[in-house]
């Protein structure tokens, strides 16, 4: 009886604790950082070896600000448009404002024409540009960068 | 670059319909681990009806294993649902959702074994209530799965923003305006709307479309609220126009105080306006400026009405009022439950849950206070808790600002719930009658967090799956990046 009460007692929270290591081993994979010890969870070799390389997209102003892209290679769309990789919302960017996209190991901004133009840094982007590290990508309100 | 590999069992044919085209890493779906926990939860509630029974001096039998059986199956269907329709939704939700719903599926089983053959006082015999439970989470597995796989992408329901907002204006007055035979006055509450047999509870709708129409209204109104009005007292005062929404909300919230004299409900609405206005806006000033508001409106309540001053005087002396009509009685008897619970519970079946008023709604909690003890009623709260922390992961990480809103109302709007609840059964807070999500009795309430839990899932699962790839386009090389090719001269 006593038993009984306090096995289940333990039990509902194993369930907790279970739900609770669920939530750690998951915190990286949903914020698109890397997560290590996660089986099959594997980066290409590449971009796993040099720290230098670029692996993810981080808001830093604006309304998007936390929000995280994984790169992976694939171009990245900015811009109101419903399918861009980020949907901005704001007065200030285009439906399809500037283009983030890989050449090499290296990624360029490219402006797509919009209203108010993308700034790399201080610069405005007119031709396609190289997005050093941690420089800042101002479109509208919403500032981006990239980030190892 | 290789396509990864995707771990044993959590590969399913949807999530590489989904991502076939993506060349790079593919995060895990994590079904597996869903399916698994759900095996868990299964288990538990298996375990704790077996209790129940044996702590009541019931035969066992292997009837118990079954109906075990068919609540893994049960949850089994909408665990293919999520993998099939939101293959990279969150995984923890759902499991924390089944466990909570079938401890309160036993909770209302055990309840009903205490009233077995008693008559109440009011003459009537006690009638069983887990099974039409047990419909009801049929049922809202059902609504659940269907909201999965008719909502493929979240962003839709901002396209209806005004009508949700209209649809869940009209159902959280409804109750309050309609005449007595469709609206009955339950104790003292006028909520209920009745139809034919069944009684259903519109509000509990009304609080998600609700939700819905205030995350489209802000996304696209954002801009307006953030211009910097007077500054007073340190703090960037909005513009009195744009006050606007916030007066209407409190206006409704204390329409419905007044019409139908449901505390609980006008708490939880404004709670949820106010954090999603200060998430849109990231401005303090609109929770000082709601949360004063309120106390405003209370206080005014409290003056005018005495159904609020009753719930006010219950709550600082429920033991004093004892013997009062509409006195402390039922928080007493849910304090005097707790207490007897203890630290570690009476043990499954083997309290007094009879002794408790309102006991398989309201004051559920204080049940499994009183069964589980502080250890157990504690295990609950912290899963209702990881599933709040789900959600707003969720919220943070998707990327469109629609998404975002939502699912931080939605998390939110859960976890106020639970602490309006088990914060007036514990006496923190006055006592205001609201359901507890997944354990109270309740097909409406039970429904609407399936919907509520399914729109946070179809967030998650927006957040965590692999950017979708652009569409692919018939893109030319440049003309200088053309690969020479020799032609012959065909001969």
């Amino acid at each position: 009886m006593q038993l009984t009460r306090a096995g289940f007692l333990v039990l509902l929270w194993l369930f907790v604790l279970a739900a609770l290591r669920v939530v750690r081993s998951d915190l990286y994979a949903a914020s698109g950082l890397r997560a290590s010890g996660l089986p099959g969870f594997r980066r290409s070799e590449k971009s796993a070896r040099g720290s230098k390389a670029p692996r993810q997209l981080v808001v830093t102003h604006g309304a998007l600000t936390g929000t995280r892209i994984s790169l992976d290679g694939r171009p990245i769309l900015i811009g109101r448009a419903d399918d861009s990789t980020l949907v901005l919302d704001d007065d200030f960017a285009s439906t399809r404002h500037a283009r983030l996209s890989m050449r090499g190991t290296d990624w360029y901004v490219e402006d797509l024409g919009s209203t108010n133009g993308t700034y790399l840094d201080r610069a405005k982007v007119t031709a396609p540009l190289r997005v050093p590290l941690g420089t800042p990508i101002r479109i509208g309100k919403t500032v981006i960068e990239l980030r190892s | 670059m290789k396509g990864s590999s995707v771990p044993a069992g959590e590969g399913s044919p949807a999530a590489s319909v989904a991502t076939s085209t993506s060349p790079g890493l593919r995060p895990p779906t994590r079904r597996g681990t869903e399916l698994v926990m759900l095996a868990f939860a299964a288990g538990l509630v298996t375990l704790a009806l077996i209790l129940v029974e044996l702590n009541q001096e019931r035969s066992l039998s292997l009837r118990i294993l079954w109906l075990g059986l068919a609540y893994l199956g049960l949850f089994g269907a909408a665990h293919l649902a999520v993998r099939r329709w939101a293959p990279y939704a969150d995984p923890v939700i759902l499991p924390c959702v089944a466990l909570l719903n079938g401890l309160g599926l036993v909770v209302i089983h055990r309840i009903d074994l205490a009233f077995e053959g008693v008559t109440l006082p009011d003459g009537t015999v006690w009638d069983p209530v887990a099974f039409k439970q047990v419909v009801w989470t049929g049922i809202g597995l059902v609504l659940f799965a269907a909201t999965l796989k008719f909502l493929s992408d979240h962003r839709t329901l901002a396209r209806f923003g005004y009508t949700f907002g209209l649809a869940g204006l009209v159902a959280l007055m409804l109750p309050g305006v309609l005449p007595g035979f469709i609206a009955p006055e339950i104790n003292g509450a006028k909520i209920w709307l009745r139809i034919g047999p069944f009684s259903i509870q519109p509000g509990e709708f009304a609080k998600v479309l609700l939700m819905v129409f205030f995350a489209a209204f802000l996304v696209s109104k954002r801009d307006l609220f953030t211009v910097a009005g007077r500054r007073f007292l340190g703090m960037d005062l909005p513009r009195a126009r744009d006050l606007g929404p916030l007066f209407a909300a409190w206006g409704v919230a204390v329409a419905v105080m007044v019409l139908q004299k449901d505390l609980g409900s006008s708490l939880l609405f404004f709670g949820i306006v106010l954090v999603l206005l200060y998430v849109a806006t990231e401005r303090a000033a609109w929770v000082v400026l709601g949360v004063g508001m309120f106390s405003g409106g209370a206080v005014i309540g409290w003056k005018l009405f005495t159904h609020v001053q009753q719930r006010v005087a219950n709550w600082q002396d429920p033991i004093g009022r004892y013997d009062i009509l509409g006195g402390g009685y039922q928080i007493a008897q849910s304090l005097f439950g707790l207490a007897t619970g203890g630290i570690g519970g009476a043990g499954l079946g083997a309290g007094r849950p009879e002794m408790i008023p309102e006991r398989n709604t309201d004051f559920i909690a204080a049940v499994i206070g009183e069964e589980l003890g502080f250890v157990g009623l504690a295990a609950v709260l912290l899963i209702y808790m990881v599933i709040a922390l789900r959600g707003l992961r969720g919220a943070i990480s998707v990327r469109d600002s629609f998404g975002k809103l939502l699912g931080g109302g939605l998390a939110f709007a859960l976890c106020f719930q639970v602490f309006i609840i088990v914060g007036g059964v514990t006496n923190l807070i006055p006592m205001t009658g609201i359901t507890a999500p997944f354990l109270s009795y309740g097909g409406s309430s039970l429904l609407a967090n399936y919907i509520l839990i399914a729109l946070l899932l179809r967030i998650s699962a927006a957040a965590r799956a692999p950017q979708r790839a652009p569409k692919p386009k018939p893109q030319q090389p440049a003309i200088a990046d053309q690969h020479t090719v020799m032609v012959e001269r065909p001969k």
